[in-house]
């Protein structure tokens, strides 16, 4: 499982920052997307992977996961949620700006 | 107390100038003298024990652990410098008031000031060095500040600019030697210091240190060679030269050197370059200013000379020089303030500074005469006045040191600048008020209304009565200031004019006696001065700028030309680079604990999030078909979290996919639907190979840490999670009570991404981006039924379901799965539903909320929470809980975490809302439709028209 989870990460970070380099804005926010579930996944994996031992507390519970990175990742992706949603507002504003979603606001191609 | 306030009350005060230049030009001067004076008066309110040997001390230990205390002391160095500083900014504001003309801003003048004056009182009497260097980097600033107060003069601009560029290098290089000190020294109060000279001076790191502390003295006092922004800074106000560079800024090298001296003092490598560098100075400024036509010019190479001499009576090292040295400081600051101050009477009053059109003012200014006269003898050094009796003492010392086994050497030196000083304050008196009168001065020369001649008047009489009687006027202080510097015994002295005839009386009156006849030859003289080469300090410093200037702009061309993505490739570059490096020396990458088996169903998602990842990476140009594959991916992670016991996690990340795809969606509908092939092969070779190494590394990472066991701190939380947060949900406890600081950042975070969002789409209607708007073609053909009627139904029936739902998380958050940040989302989403369903305006016009209020009021909420804490006199964000019992209902818990948690709601529900609706709003803008009159296009209630 742990492999399966490793290589889940990679797979994750790989698409992720080949998507980021990317010349177009939309790509380049999917590729930080798909950095932020890399990373929070890599976080909780920090806390080793355990199954059925959620950190809420009970009598009968046989033990428990690391809670703490757990509620890193958790405000973690509420703020990834933040920074895709201001970076999609931004690339639209670009594009109604300029006429272009290049990432860096003039394409070469376009240069008048 | 007192002595803290010293240093505060010019900071403050710093606002007066400001708000009573409304009530004229008279109450702003009058406003600036008052707190200066007040400053003062406490000052002296100190002093009688100050000169009685008593050191003063106060001070607020703020990070103790690492050195960082606010602490100051007064001795008697201090006590003379503090008052150099307010009792010479005393005359200069008087002397300034007159001196502004009507269209200068006074009031930012005086501010400008009294900034000034706060550092620099601050730099005398700190006694933690970091304190000091935060004053030292102060008076960099708003020196810069004054100097270039003429802001229209280019001049001005470009004086302020070097200035702060010289001292502000120094003031670098400072800092390292002072944390080099406080090192050695093992403490960063001066107090404690000033006692380790052996430890100090027996350290290794004492040469770099001693070099990086004389650098930063060396280039605020405009040593040699150093000493060209100086006179660049001429290009200020007349009072800001007088107070800057007579009594204050220049002096803060000295001051540091001499408050230092007791443990840096002493070596060959203090002795070979403080002495060296002083006496190079004072010879070669002391020339420089004998051919100096503008007035101000010639007195501020006056002053880098006349500083050398300090600094080379400090470089000697014996406690009688420097002894000598803080006479001079003394007298220097006195005859030097008075007479940049007569130089700038005739500047006001004559209208040019230049020798070559001054001459004969004697007898149309007669009392400006006196006061200059007065004040260039004693930097002659002429009998009865107090520059006689140091530079007396001066030579004394110079004439009984022996450099690098030369006996001659400084003392001829010595006689050298002195007898160039003479010759320039003799040309100063010669060439602008004695000789013929002329008929052609730019305007009428008369004396000065009082307020202007009063200042330099008090000062000679100052410099007129140390040297009649030094040891009554300035024996106590010069001995309190003395012992100071020092910090030992202190030698026996004897302050007099007439000491018999001796080496140095000889000397003083070769001095005097060559510059006499240098100024009878000064044609001659300036003959020999034109032929030699002068290599020009400003065109060497600009060439200086400009290559670094191009140098800098090369490297940055090549890591970050405004292009993002080879910023971003340069950045993932270095992050491999620095992240690889480790690996080579790594242990195996697989632990030794016990890997959990995989199930079909874990291989099952993981293929698929496999292809997803693939399929976006392969076909990400069809952007519609990315972000459903994008969509998969996230269900699969949030799927992972559940597996691998983190519910909360899971819930979480499922409703942020929802709220993501929205949002994507909504953008998408204006953005191209299709990304342009434009990455060539090699390219996508060089992007590829970056992301694989990437993935490579930080999967390797995350199984090389997984697959080893560890230790928690999480055991604390865990086992106080009930017993004190009164929660069961770990994850919960932590976010609103554990770490509830961290929250309360985050949903600030998040509200202020709302925000910036709604800041950039609120001018979208605007100019370039509005005219697109307005002209939109949507880029496929859109649906007829756009409120369709089964979801406008559907969503109707489960929005009080899905609220519901909303509270159920919410109230449960603390002891199971849930929570403020899932419960948000979730409402979100039932509010978002009825926007998809019915439209922007009908739901916008049905939701009486304001989301800048709701983020608002989140954070609000999550903050006074925090501080109620306080009230029950605990910190900031402690929680608390109890049981209570209500009838009906039963006993339940209360705890104030669910306050805490009762904000991040609001905050996430304000803030997801606000992004969508003003998305939606500009979605609007774009699609031209017309508001349907309803909830849906078609109302079933209503029979159907034929």
């Amino acid at each position: 499982m742990e492999l399966l989870l490793a290589s889940a990460i990679a797979l994750l970070t790989a698409s992720g920052i080949y998507l980021i380099l990317r010349a177009r804005t939309f790509p380049v926010v999917l590729g930080l997307t798909l950095l932020s579930h890399a990373i929070n996944l890599f976080l909780v994996s920090m806390g080793r992977l355990a199954v059925n031992r959620p950190p809420i507390l009970s009598d009968d519970a046989a033990g428990y996961t690391d809670p703490l990175p757990q509620a890193l990742v958790l405000t973690a992706i509420v703020i990834a949620f933040g920074m895709t949603a201001l970076v999609v507002v931004l690339a639209l504003r670009t594009y109604l700006e300029t006429g272009s979603d290049h990432v860096d606001g003039d394409p070469p191609g376009n240069k008048p | 107390m007192q002595l803290a306030l010293i240093v505060l009350l010019p900071f403050a005060g710093a606002l007066l100038p400001a708000l009573f230049i409304r009530a004229g030009r008279n109450a702003c001067a009058a406003a600036t003298g008052l707190v200066t004076a007040a400053a003062l008066a406490l000052l002296l309110s100190l002093a009688p024990a100050v000169i009685a040997g008593e050191t003063i001390r106060v001070g607020w230990s703020w990070l103790p652990s690492l050195g960082l205390n606010v602490t100051f002391f007064l001795d008697g160095l201090g006590l003379l410098f503090a008052g150099l500083i307010l009792g010479i900014g005393l005359l200069i504001i008087v002397f300034a008031r007159f001196y502004l003309a009507k269209q200068d801003p006074m009031g930012r003048f005086f501010a400008y000031l009294l900034l000034f004056q706060g550092a620099m009182v601050g730099i005398v009497l700190s006694d933690n060095v970091l304190l000091l260097l935060i004053f030292w980097e102060l008076t960099s600033l708003t020196s810069f500040l004054l100097i270039g107060y003429w802001r229209h003069l280019p001049e001005g601009r470009q004086g302020a600019r070097m200035a702060l560029a010289v001292t502000g290098a120094g003031g670098l290089a400072l800092i390292g030697g002072m944390l080099l000190l406080g090192h050695i020294a093992g403490s960063y109060e001066l107090t404690v210091i000033l006692e380790r000279k052996d430890l100090i001076q027996a350290s290794p790191l004492y040469l770099p240190m001693l070099i990086l502390v004389l650098l930063g003295c060396f280039t605020k006092s405009a040593q040699f060679p150093f000493h060209f922004w100086l006179p660049h800074a001429m290009a200020a106000p007349t009072p800001v030269s007088a107070y800057l560079h007579s009594a204050t800024m220049v002096k803060a090298g000295i001051f540091l050197m001499a408050r230092l001296w007791p443990v840096l003092a002493g070596t060959d490598a203090w002795f070979y370059l403080v002495t060296t560098t002083g006496l190079v100075t004072m010879v070669l400024a002391a020339w420089f200013a004998l051919f100096k036509d503008d007035l101000k010019a010639l007195l501020a190479f006056s002053t880098v000379s006349q500083l050398g001499l300090i600094t080379m009576l400090l470089g000697f090292g014996t406690t009688m020089a420097a002894v000598v040295a803080v006479f001079h400081i003394i007298n220097h600051a006195c005859f030097k303030a008075a007479l940049f101050m007569t130089a700038g009477i005739v500047d006001h009053e004559v209208g040019t500074r230049n020798t070559r059109r001054l001459g004969g003012l004697a007898r149309l200014m007669p009392v400006t005469t006196g006061l200059a006269v007065v004040a260039a003898a004693a930097i002659a050094g002429l009998p009865p006045l107090n520059g006689f009796l140091s530079k007396e003492m001066m030579l004394h010392e110079a004439g009984q040191t022996v450099w690098a086994g030369q006996a001659w050497a400084v003392p001829a030196l010595a006689t050298v600048g002195a007898l160039l000083s003479a010759a320039y304050s003799f040309r100063y008196i010669g060439h602008v008020f004695f000789g013929p009168v002329r008929n052609d001065y730019p305007s009428k020369p008369h004396d000065p209304a009082f307020g202007m001649w009063l200042p330099p008047a008090l000062l000679t009489v100052l410099v007129v009565a140390i040297g009649i009687a030094p040891a009554l006027v300035a024996g106590p202080l010069l001995a309190a200031a003395s012992a100071a510097t020092i910090n030992a015994g202190l030698p026996a002295y004897h302050l007099a004019l007439w000491h018999g005839v001796n080496p140095a009386l000889i000397m003083s009156l070769i001095a005097l006696g060559g510059g006499m006849l240098l100024l009878w030859r000064h044609d001659a003289a300036n003959a020999v001065w034109l032929k030699a080469p002068r290599p020009e300090a400003k065109i060497l410093f600009e060439t200086g700028i400009d290559r670094s200037v191009r140098l800098a702009r090369r490297v940055i061309d090549l890591i970050h030309n405004a292009s993002l993505q080879r910023s971003a490739a340069v950045t993932v570059t270095v992050v491999l680079v620095v992240a690889l490096s480790v690996f080579p020396g790594a242990a195996e990458l697989r632990g030794d604990r016990d890997m959990l088996p995989a199930t079909p169903v874990a291989l099952a998602a993981w293929a698929l999030l496999a292809a997803a990842c693939a399929g976006v990476v392969l076909l990400h140009r069809q952007r519609l078909l990315s972000l459903i594959l994008v969509g998969v991916i996230g269900l699969i992670v949030s799927l992972a979290f559940l597996q691998f016991s983190a519910p909360d996690l899971a819930l979480t990340q499922i409703s942020v996919e929802v709220v993501t795809l929205v949002l994507m969606l909504l953008a998408l509908n204006l953005l191209p639907l299709q990304t342009p092939a434009e990455s060539n092969a090699a390219r996508k070779t060089r992007d590829g190979l970056l992301a694989v190494i990437a993935g490579l590394g930080v999967g390797a990472a995350s199984f090389a840490v997984m697959t080893r066991g560890f230790e928690t701190i999480s055991s604390y939380h865990l086992a106080n999670s009930y017993k004190g947060g009164g929660g069961t949900n770990v994850v919960n406890v932590i976010l609103v009570d554990f770490r509830g600081f961290d929250t309360f950042g985050e949903i600030i975070v998040l509200g202020i991404a709302g925000l910036a969002i709604f800041a950039l789409i609120s001018s979208v209607g605007t100019g370039v981006s509005g005219l697109r708007l307005a002209h939109w073609v949507p880029s496929q053909p859109r649906s007829r039924d756009h409120h369709p009627l089964m979801m406008v139904v559907a969503t109707r029936i489960m929005l009080p379901l899905a609220l519901l739902v909303g509270v159920y998380v919410f109230l449960r958050g603390h002891n199971e799965p849930g929570g403020g940040f899932i419960a948000g989302l979730i409402v979100s989403i039932a509010l978002i539903m009825q926007y998809m369903a019915s439209g922007f305006t009908w739901a916008q016009a049905r939701m009486k909320m304001d989301y800048h209020n709701l983020i608002g009021w989140g954070v609000l909420v999550a903050g006074l929470t925090g501080i109620g804490a306080w009230f029950a006199g605990r910190p900031f964000l402690t929680s608390d809980f109890g049981y209570v019992t209500w009838p009906v209902v039963g006993t339940f818990e209360v705890a104030t975490a669910i306050a805490f948690d009762l904000g991040v709601f609001l905050t996430v529900v304000g803030a997801v809302m606000l992004a969508l609706a003003t998305l939606s709003r500009v979605e609007r803008m774009a699609e031209h439709q017309p508001d349907a009159p309803g909830p849906m296009d078609l109302d079933p209630s209503k029979p159907a028209e034929a």
